[in-house]
């Protein structure tokens, strides 16, 4: 990867006392992940160039877990971008070659410490992960002029468009020092990816490092969040390698959030909850199945709002169960309480002996994520096998999807989501459901009731 | 005295402490067939005589003889068992796994007893306890058989427990080392004209006073029971039965209609009803002589026959796993009644629970009881009683060759109470028989497999595929076949690579194989092709949930495309090119399993190749395009930086190879036209697992495809390589060259032979040999850099070898018993073990 720092301060040379590096010479620094150099194109009164070339040693990348995790079977830790594109390799290489100049110390010239010099940063392969203004966002507020051209993914094939990567030209005056500081806090905010462990320390360094312009800039909290960005955390690596990349980013960032963010200006999660606990708390229910439980959020409402006895939650993720457990804080309750709630690994489409004899059953926004093949199986477990006496069905309304402001035409609310129904498709399956297994069902709207396309979530209670 | 056991059995030492119980256990029985109770006391206190634990040590005793008796094992408990409570534990502990309670009484003078317990310093009890125990054991002697105790044997005094031996008796259902060959019957209620007309059609040659019947190649007949009540001539049918039995050409059960009959004959008061009332009339007619040698044959049938090793079990009702070859009042009740709650319907018929849908032993059980429509295997189950009286049929199985063979009923000679086709009943039936449930696949699994015996899933990677089935997968009745990984070669020394074709002909020489195909790997992705000929085909041998010709599933089982459309126009295309190339005949099946590439990679794999190869290259591109302008720069002032230069440059020479290796992948797919099909395995058609054959016989085939349709399918370009003809060798070693200096991925390495014993057992099914240029995609853009290499050689391959070899099997076992007709479940459980491997931590660049 490759930096270039050019000033056209009188004499440009300067720039060689400030940095502590000689212009004439070609000088390197071992790092743990490779070797930095540093060495000058051009060292001239009116304008003087320093250039910071990482080799980052891919093999070692590998060997020493340094790359980046996960992705299409792993394979993404042995071909990455790492060796090229501006990083937070980069970052700890300033760090390593021009700790002098960032701590403000400058031996033979202190004086131009605190010299505000003309610069001009060249990044020929930076990464930005977000929109496409995210750079002016970032450098504008504190004094830069951005120039960025987005770097095409493939020159052959035009239409798979621009890659994440832009060579930028960065134009501002200030002090050597903040110019460093900033680069080394804001590439690996661009890149939101750090090559090293997010520790608590790291709090501390962006405080130091950021202090002064940090608290002023308008996208500080962003800033904030993603120099601090904890790695995923996989839990369970050996799915991982059965996944490809998209159901990665679908589990992982996507699971609630992309749903929620649809759905959260009528708060209908929260409705939700409320709707299928009061489901539960009408029928007396002693015994209730959380099918599809997720992280354990309908099971938190029930244990609290409701009087029963057991709440035994099943889902097919074990990543999940793992966030629920951490949700209830299982390890931590009584003896009391632990007894009255479990959480199991289970497949809905698999039949299953420990869901047999329970009175009730709610499986909120599951359904609509199994494949309409897979339904029969479903169906055949709750309903022909583990047969409570009230089993709850919500899934999204996609008539309603039309009300969603930022869910483009067409667009399911969820990339996972297998199929969304309207209010006939829905009422169709369900009343075939109970008629095959002697239920009678019922149905309800959750959320605002559009008097043109119904409420956002459907209900079905199903009695037997 | 020679004391009499089963084989099978719980064996109850009872005695006072000192009486020597368990000196005598160390001498009849195997060290661990004996529990003792001070041994458990030790377990749980660290002092074998620490009475406070005696508690925990019994729960411990109980725990550890009730898995014995569970894995069929004979048990003997040490201890002083005394008292009748600690004896009913037992007796109930015995029933519940179905085995024979047998008591041994060892009985010593107290005063042996003080003296042996004094003089062990561990046992520190008063003469008071010895005393109380033998109170309480003479108290309960008399007892002890209506206790529940098969049997009670008593040794009284030193000489006799000293002389006392033990004979371990078979179990009266184990016929295990009866191998048949059987023609197996179901009810035939009084029917004697069609069962006269089966047993002809079965080759039997029946005496004309139709006393007896024989056949010419002694197979035997086995009546399943109900061979009496309803129909007209119940005398004839056991005067039948009884000679056959008599004369060895027959084994009879007893069903439940024998049951009643047999009371009714002892002068037992029972109702007369379903049929009884024929029977009773019927043998009013017949000899007092007659009569009684029913009344003695009925008396003496068992319950159930165990057979053939294990493999066949026949009882008239059906038997679960956990009954069979067991002997209690649950077991011989199931076998007769089957499995009732005790519910009537509203016939006033009872409940009974279709105890085969769960079925999941290994045993093949044939049964009778429940008249059907149709006789249906179910998990390795088949009721055979297809309701002959009822104006049905009357239907026989012969075993082991599977086939079913009926006669037509001449009349109908009962009314049944309950219509034999339940048509008010809209439940699919096929479908429960589909169904699985998660113990067939959660937890720690070992798989047996023809091939590599047996195959262990870890839990955490049974987990992974729980995940990955439950959400992505397609139907499991569609998922017969998931494709092993390969093993790449062995490391290459040859500078600058990493992988060349030398090592792979060296380990298959060493291995013994002497002739190889090389096989172009293709540059696509897999695909796994099921393809039937109609909807009817697989509605029969896969589903009917919905009209379909087959699917199209990756190497993880997910659909293949998104659109269903899609996958039916080229299943529609492979249809027609093996009806145009005569397939269908030539096997005579009407269903195949392809095992393809299919081409481009980007046609799967755009996203991948979009944000993982395409990003680098980009990125790479762009810088190291920019440090040569500085490089250069510098250097032009001077600056010692030439080798900077030098190897930036190398760097920049090594991406460019990388962004044409993954270009080579991309082309423009706008019409299912552009999409090529590469097959280069036929998986299994009915009746055979075509997988074993020898690859040559599958490029011939398959060649066929291609001149059937070139637009769809593209030929897999091979050759064959003789390992003992070096300058064949070096044929090869070109042809790959050749193929991967083109831009091509590289190639495979099979035995011609597909499945080979070597000397360390199994010899790989494949190696692939992959081109230095399709590498850079694997191990990064510049692997090849002299330091890089060198460092990547230091590759582990055993684990890579080792799954590889057991995904190989259990893919063959899937095949084998997909095939074979075998229930889902057990189709499943390989497909499941195959994708559950695939989570194992192994390099993912191999």
């Amino acid at each position: 990867m490759l930096l270039t720092i050019t000033t056209t301060h009188q004499p440009a040379t300067d720039l060689g006392f400030l940095l502590h590096k000689n212009p004439d010479r070609h000088q390197s620094a071992v790092l743990s992940f490779g070797t930095a150099h540093v060495f000058y194109p051009e060292a001239m009164v009116d304008r003087c160039t320093a250039a910071v070339l990482v080799e980052v040693d891919p093999v070692d990348l590998v060997r020493n877990h340094r790359g980046p995790s996960g992705g299409a079977a792993s394979l993404g830790q042995y071909v990455n971008d790492r060796p090229y594109a501006a990083s937070s390799h980069l970052s700890a290489a300033i760090n390593k070659l021009f700790g002098t100049a960032l701590s403000g110390r400058c031996k033979e010239r202190p004086e131009l410490v605190e010299v505000r010099m003309p610069f001009e940063v060249r990044l020929p392969a930076l990464p930005v992960r977000g929109d496409a203004d995210l750079l002016q966002r970032i450098f504008e507020p504190i004094g830069y002029h951005v120039e960025a051209t987005p770097i095409a993914l493939d020159v052959e094939f035009p239409n798979w468009g621009m890659s994440r990567y832009f060579d930028v030209r960065l134009t501002t005056t200030t002090r050597l020092r903040d110019l460093l500081e900033q680069l080394l806090v804001l590439v690996p905010v661009l890149d939101d990816a750090k090559h090293y462990w997010v520790g608590s320390e790291e709090i501390d360094r962006l405080l130091r490092r950021g202090g002064e312009w940090l608290s002023t800039h308008p996208e500080r909290e962003l800033i904030a969040n993603r120099y601090l960005r904890h790695d995923r955390v996989l839990t369970n690596q050996a799915l991982e390698r059965l996944l490809d990349v998209e159901d990665i980013a679908e589990i992982e960032g996507a699971h609630d959030n992309a749903e929620e963010a649809v759905e959260r200006p009528i708060s209908l999660n929260e409705q939700r909850i409320a709707a299928v606990v009061n489901e539960v708390k009408a029928c007396g229910a002693r015994r209730v199945l959380d099918l599809g439980c997720g992280s354990a959020k309908v099971i938190r409402a029930l244990l609290s709002d409701t009087n029963a006895e057991k709440v035994v939650g099943v889902d097919v993720s074990y990543r999940s169960l793992e966030a629920g457990a951490r949700r209830l804080h299982l390890d931590t309750m009584t003896p009391r309480q632990r007894e009255r709630v479990d959480l199991w690994h289970g497949s809905l489409t698999y039949r299953d002996r420990r869901l047999e004899g329970f009175d009730a059953a709610v499986v909120v926004e599951v359904i609509e994520h199994l494949d309409p093949s897979r339904l029969s199986s479903f169906e055949r477990v709750i309903f022909a096998h583990a047969s409570p006496r009230v089993v709850v069905v919500t899934t999204p309304n996609v008539e309603y999807n039309v009300r969603f402001e930022g869910l483009a035409t067409g667009a399911l609310r969820h990339p996972d989501h297998r199929f969304e129904w309207t209010r006939t498709d829905f009422a169709q399956w369900a009343e075939a459901v109970a008629s095959r297994h002697g239920y009678h069902v019922t149905f309800a709207g959750i959320g605002p009731d559009d008097p043109e396309v119904g409420a956002p979530t459907q209900m079905a209670v199903f009695r037997r | 005295m020679n004391i009499k056991i089963p084989e099978l059995a719980l064996v109850v030492l009872v005695g006072a402490s000192g009486s020597g119980k368990s000196s005598f256990a160390a001498r009849h029985f195997l060290r661990t067939e004996v529990v003792s109770s001070d041994f458990c006391r030790g377990l749980v206190s660290d002092n074998e005589n620490d009475q406070a634990a005696t508690q925990d040590a019994f729960d411990v005793l109980h725990y550890i003889a009730g898995k014995r008796l569970n894995a069929g094992k004979l048990t003997v408990v040490d201890a002083t068992n005394v008292q009748p409570e600690s004896r009913r534990s037992l007796i109930e502990l015995a029933r519940r796994h179905h085995v024979l309670a047998v008591a041994v009484i060892l009985t010593v003078p107290e005063s042996i007893c003080h003296q042996r317990n004094e003089s062990r310093t561990d046992r520190d009890f008063g003469p008071q306890v010895v005393h109380r125990q033998l109170d309480q054991l003479r108290r309960s002697m008399k007892g002890l058989r209506r206790e529940g105790f098969h049997r009670v044997a008593t040794l009284e005094g030193v000489e006799e427990i000293e002389a006392a031996t033990f004979t371990r008796e078979r179990v009266w259902n184990n016929r295990r080392d009866d191998h048949g060959p059987f023609d197996l019957i179901g009810d035939v209620h009084g029917c004697f004209d069609e069962l006269g007309q089966l047993l002809e059609q079965l080759g039997y040659d029946l005496a004309d006073d139709g006393s007896s019947a024989t056949h010419p190649e002694s197979r035997r007949a086995v009546f399943l029971g109900d061979l009496v009540d309803r129909g007209p001539k119940t005398p004839a049918v056991l005067r039948l039965v009884m000679g056959m039995v008599r004369d060895g050409s027959a084994l009879c059960i007893p069903g439940n209609h024998e049951v009643k009959l047999l009371r009714a004959m002892q002068g037992k008061n029972v109702s007369a009803s379903h049929g009884l009332a024929e029977s009773l009339a019927q043998l009013a007619l017949e000899p007092e002589p007659f009569r009684n040698e029913v009344v003695h044959f009925l008396d003496g049938l068992i319950g159930h026959y165990v057979l053939d090793d294990g493999q066949l079990v026949v009882a008239h009702a059906g038997l679960p796993e956990s009954m069979q070859g067991r002997q209690s009042g649950a077991v011989r009740a199931f076998a007769l009644y089957g499995d009732t709650s005790g519910e009537t319907d509203e016939f006033g018929l009872p409940v009974r629970y279709p105890w085969a849908n769960d079925y999941r032993g290994e045993a093949t059980v044939v049964y009778g009881h429940t008249p059907v429509p149709e006789a249906v295997w179910v998990n390795k189950t088949i009721c055979l009683d297809t309701g002959c009286v009822f104006g049905g049929r009357l239907t026989a199985l012969r075993y082991p060759e599977r086939e079913l063979v009926a006669v037509p009923a001449n009349e109908v000679y009962y009314e049944p109470v309950r219509p034999l086709i339940d048509e008010s009943s809209n439940v699919d039936v096929s479908r429960e028989r589909g169904e699985l449930d998660l113990t067939d696949v959660a937890g720690k699994r070992i798989i047996s497999t023809g091939l590599a015996r047996h195959v262990t899933i870890r839990e955490e990677n049974a987990i992974a595929a729980l995940e990955v089935m439950s959400r992505w997968a397609i139907d499991p009745r569609w998922l017969v076949y998931l494709p092993p990984t390969m093993a790449p070669t062995a490391t290459t020394k040859i500078e600058g690579l990493l992988e060349h074709p030398t090592e792979a002909f060296k380990a298959f020489r060493d291995d013994g194989v002497e002739t190889v195909v090389c096989e172009e790997k293709h540059m696509g992705s897999r695909a796994v092709v099921v393809v039937c000929r109609d909807d009817a085909a697989a509605a029969r041998r896969f589903t009917a949930d919905r009209p379909s010709l087959g699917v199209i599933h990756t190497r993880t089982g997910r659909p293949f495309f998104e659109d269903l459309a899609d996958e039916t126009t080229i299943l529609e295309r492979v249809r027609r090119a093996i009806t145009a190339a005569g397939l269908w005949e030539e096997l005579d099946t009407d269903w195949l399993i392809l095992d393809c590439e299919l081409l481009p990679w980007s046609a799967k794999a755009e996203e991948l190749l979009r944000t993982q190869y395409a990003a680098v290259g980009a990125a790479a591109t762009a810088t190291l395009s920019a440090e040569q302008v500085v490089l250069e720069q510098a250097l032009a002032r001077g600056i010692d930086v030439a080798e900077l230069l030098t190897s930036s440059g190398e760097r920049k020479f090594m991406v460019e190879g990388f962004v044409d290796a993954y270009r080579r992948y991309c082309w423009e797919v706008t019409t299912l036209e552009d999409l090529k099909l590469a097959p280069f395995q036929i998986l299994a058609g009915e009746g055979e697992n075509y997988a074993l054959r020898d690859h040559l016989w599958h490029l011939e085939m398959l060649s066929r495809l291609v001149v059937a349709d070139e637009t769809t399918f593209r030929q897999t370009r091979h050759v064959v390589v003789d390992l003992n003809d070096e300058s064949s060798i070096e044929n090869g070693t070109t042809w790959w060259r050749t193929l991967t200096d083109e831009g091509g991925e590289g190639m495979v390495v099979k035995p011609v032979e597909v499945v080979r014993q070597g000397p360390k057992g199994l010899v790989q099914p494949g190696i692939k040999c992959r081109g230095r240029e399709y590498l850079r995609i694997i191990y990064g853009p510049e692997y090849t850099a002299a330091h890089n290499l060198e460092r990547l050689r230091r590759r582990g391959l055993g684990l890579k070898r080792s799954l590889a070899i057991r995904e190989f099997a259990l893919g063959i076992e899937a095949l084998n018993r997909f095939v074979a007709d075998e229930p889902l479940h057990k189709v499943h459980e390989c497909v499941f073990g195959v994708l559950a491997l695939e989570s194992e931590p192994v390099d993912p660049r191999l």
